[in-house]
């Protein structure tokens, strides 16, 4: 986790990926099922509300070899950021 | 890409439901998933509410057997206060409320994934479950298949 919110908020135009109200595996399975659609080098964001996400997405990405950029809270949801390695 | 197995032996829903939580998850990262269902963890791949006429006669001790399994994943009981079926009712409508994948949802979501199921035969003779009694797309082997599937995989799991 190196990106500040600030850096995380200045992202253009990610790829959202939203998982608000789903509960374990929903953000992954999302996050598996749209990562497909996003180009290499660049960004995806993930809304979530489940808290386990906050450790689940980052493992996620180290298993699938994608960088995990950062997150953040804010109005009850959890920003989750991501770029595609591969 | 690794490659996880698990056996499901149980035949209660949340245990069953965790089964396959973890399945779908790994999955979902890029793992190739085999779940080898045996005994009670046989119902939960029954077509809904008793659909498919069986093909082979069955004996009446089959016959008792399978009519008094659950019919469909959703007919499962909870491992803990289930109350004959009252403590299921609740814990699904909180499980609902909470946004959490229903069993039928989380095999429905299995089958999308590419994760490979297989019935034990064996078990599907000793409870009278025949082929047609259970959901398509699924394999039917032994111990020597799923052997050689674990052989493969780094995690094995049995539920």
């Amino acid at each position: 986790m190196s990106a500040s919110v600030e850096e995380l908020k200045a992202i253009e135009s990610p790829a959202v990926v939203d998982a608000r109200g789903v509960s374990c595996p929903g953000p992954i399975l999302a996050a598996k099922k749209q990562i497909s659609g996003v180009v290499v080098g660049n960004v995806m964001e993930i809304l979530a509300t489940d808290s386990g996400t906050l450790k689940d997405i980052p493992a996620w990405c180290r298993k699938m070899g994608h960088d995990f950029l950062g997150s953040f809270e804010e109005a009850g949801a959890i920003h989750l950021f991501l770029r595609k390695a591969k | 890409m690794s490659k996880k197995t698990l056996i499901v032996f149980s035949g209660d829903y949340d245990r069953v439901m965790a089964a396959f939580i973890i399945a779908n998850g790994a999955a979902a990262m890029d793992d190739e998933v085999t779940m080898f269902f045996t005994f009670w963890g046989l119902s939960a791949l029954r077509k809904t509410d008793g659909a498919g006429a069986p093909s082979a006669v069955k004996s009446g001790l089959q016959k008792m057997f399978s009519g008094m399994l659950p019919k469909s994943p959703e007919k499962l009981n909870i491992s803990r206060f289930n109350f004959g079926g009252l403590g299921r009712s609740m814990m699904k409508k909180v499980m609902k409320s909470q946004n959490v994948m229903s069993v039928s949802e989380l095999i429905a979501t299995a089958q999308e994934q590419g994760i490979k199921m297989i019935a034990c035969t064996m078990s599907m003779d000793v409870l009278g479950i025949s082929k047609e009694e259970l959901i398509d797309g699924i394999e039917y082997a032994g111990v020597a298949t799923y052997l050689g599937e674990a052989d493969e995989s780094n995690v094995n799991l049995f539920v």
